[in-house]
């Protein structure tokens, strides 16, 4: 019997997983929600539009050249599906939609490299148009050749953060400031832990001196207090680490306060998860390998832990010779060890960014009732708050079973960070102690009439899931 | 402003695509999203269910699901996922 290889996702992780299986001589699998591969980070334009990798990769353009050219090579050694979304994880199979038609595809091993996406702390006024994550401001410019503004302000936290910045102020974008909410002290605590990786620190320091000679403005231990405007975005009032109240004019906000993995698949699939304490959320378990808690299923990239594309790369690559030892195949374990200590000086890297970048401390206590937390079900801080002081809400499926947060058509994905950690502060408790939202199928929604053609493949039962 | 986006201008046009949005003739460019053409002539995608105010998306990759907007024959598209294709015709209002 051939092992059927499948991997989920063609960002850097799922790319290095795929090349390091057909270099074992097999024929993977490679699911793609996306058009083209690259992931977010190497995102490519449509087919037909022609632009310099120099120009949409800066610093990265070799390495995202590197990582592009040698999928494109693999291209006919596997079985690449663009425009392919994975709904549903079943014992030794998936669900899939592609062009509006259900499939099922069994598997062996499955890796999942389902990525990130931003991470963000709402403010009043975050769902007018004109905001957008720091992500979208970058997929804007890499993918559809567009910017966002064109007077544009970004704000929040992260190495994100700086780099979109000067992206922008590079393609010719009128970027009124940058309002990083980390205190400038956080950056210099930081310090030791970012000489891991030297070059990558320089880096950001090379985006900031850039945008200062640009004459960006850039504040530190800012506080967001609300986006303006009827129709769209028009001003972003904010406050100062001085306490003195702004208002910077302009016709678009990018925002992001680090990544958030997307782990639903991994839920879906029965893997347990741990509490992670730098990445301040629930992450699927798993060991330096990658391997789950669910035979045959590996996890890589950022939608394991946060930690970056460069690290995404070891990840996926240390993934691939894992499925591969665990289906019989002799590998080399000089690379599988030299792949992980690698790995470890990433993971110590990134304790350093969320130190440098850490988190508004206060974001819960000081978010106004009034304020959106949920963007699909418009339910407010104040709700919340309310649900927890009458009913004793404790942990996040209650408080979703009683407001309906993380309910919407998101599942969560954009409000989970902002409301586990309002519930943590209305209860007293900590982060860890709300748990996390249990993933549902169809992760994404999906015509009902697929639903009932679909197989009826059984998914694993709740009660085989880790909560 | 009558736009969120804004095309760089060191980038070639493409072909023009034609469709229609909210009952006028528009042209965007072949490669574009719908999102794309339609945020770089207008500032929403369509309103909130609920609250009625306007929405014209927020992660650009298909996560936040804020960016769907409606077919005049009913349909739904993620806006920010989905290529223009000619003749598309598409509503940002609520219809009744």
């Amino acid at each position: 019997m051939t092992t059927k290889f499948v991997i989920v996702g063609a960002g850097p992780a799922g790319m290095r997983a795929a090349e390091q299986l057909v270099s074992a001589g097999h024929r993977p699998v490679v699911i793609d929600e996306a058009h083209r591969f690259g992931g977010q980070i190497y995102r490519q334009p449509p087919y037909g539009v022609q632009r310099e990798r120099s120009d949409l990769y800066g610093f990265e353009a070799d390495r995202a050249s590197a990582a592009l050219n040698r999928f494109a090579s693999l291209l006919p050694q596997i079985d690449y599906r663009p425009n392919t979304l994975v709904w549903q994880v079943a014992p030794q199979t998936l669900q899939l939609v592609r062009d509006g038609r259900d499939e099922t595809l069994p598997f062996n091993a499955l890796i999942l490299a389902t990525g990130a996406t931003d991470r963000v702390l709402p403010f009043p006024g975050w769902t007018l148009p004109g905001v957008v994550t720091l992500g979208a401001a970058q997929v804007a410019l890499k993918y559809q050749a567009c910017l966002v503004g064109p007077r544009v302000v970004f704000a929040g936290t992260g190495p994100l953060l700086y780099l979109v910045a000067w992206q922008y102020a590079s393609h010719g974008g009128q970027v009124m400031a940058v309002l990083d909410t980390a205190p400038t002290g956080a950056k210099l605590r930081a310090v030791p832990k970012m000489l891991a990786r030297p070059t990558v620190a320089a880096k950001g320091a090379y985006f900031v001196m850039r945008l200062r000679l640009a004459g960006v403005p850039i504040y530190s231990g800012v506080r967001l207090l609300g986006a303006e405007g009827r129709e769209h975005v028009t001003a972003l009032r904010w406050q100062k680490a001085d306490g003195t109240q702004r208002t910077t004019n302009c016709d678009a906000v990018g925002v992001g306060h680090g990544l958030r993995s997307e782990t639903q698949l991994a839920d879906l699939a029965g893997c347990r998860f741990d509490y992670h304490s730098v990445d301040q959320a629930w992450l699927p378990t798993r060991d330096a390998s990658g391997r789950s808690t669910v035979r045959g299923v590996y996890l890589a990239g950022d939608g394991a832990a946060i930690l970056g594309a460069d690290a995404a790369e070891l990840s996926g690559a240390r993934a691939a010779l894992a499925a591969l030892e665990d289906f019989t195949i002799a590998t080399s374990t000089a690379l599988a060890s030299s792949l992980e200590a690698e790995s470890r000086r990433h993971a110590r890297f990134r304790a350093g960014l969320e130190t440098a970048f850490a988190l508004p401390a206060n974001w819960a206590a000081d978010a106004p009732d009034d304020l959106i937390v949920c963007r699909c079900e418009e339910i407010t801080a104040g709700e919340l708050r309310e649900c927890v002081k009458t009913t004793g809400a404790r942990e996040m499926n209650r408080l979703k079973a009683l407001t309906r947060i993380g309910m919407g058509r998101c599942q969560g994905r954009m409000c989970a960070p902002a409301a586990s950690r309002l519930l943590a502060d209305a209860a007293g408790c900590d982060l860890k102690d709300v748990g996390r939202l249990r993933s549902q199928a169809p992760v994404k929604p999906l015509p009902i009439r697929l639903m009932r053609e679909a197989a009826t493949a059984a998914p694993v039962p709740f009660e085989e899931r880790d909560d | 402003m009558n736009a969120l986006l804004n095309r760089l201008s060191t980038v070639a046009p493409r072909a023009p695509v034609h469709f229609e949005l909210d009952g006028v003739p528009c042209t965007a460019q072949q490669g574009d999203t719908v999102l794309t053409a339609i945020l770089t002539q207008a500032t929403r995608l369509r309103e909130a269910e609920f609250s009625g105010q306007p929405r014209a998306g927020f992660c650009l990759m298909g996560a936040c699901q804020d960016c769907w907007v409606q077919t005049v024959d009913g349909r739904r598209l993620r806006a920010c996922s989905t290529l223009l294709e000619d003749g598309m015709r598409l509503s940002t209002r609520r219809q009744p």
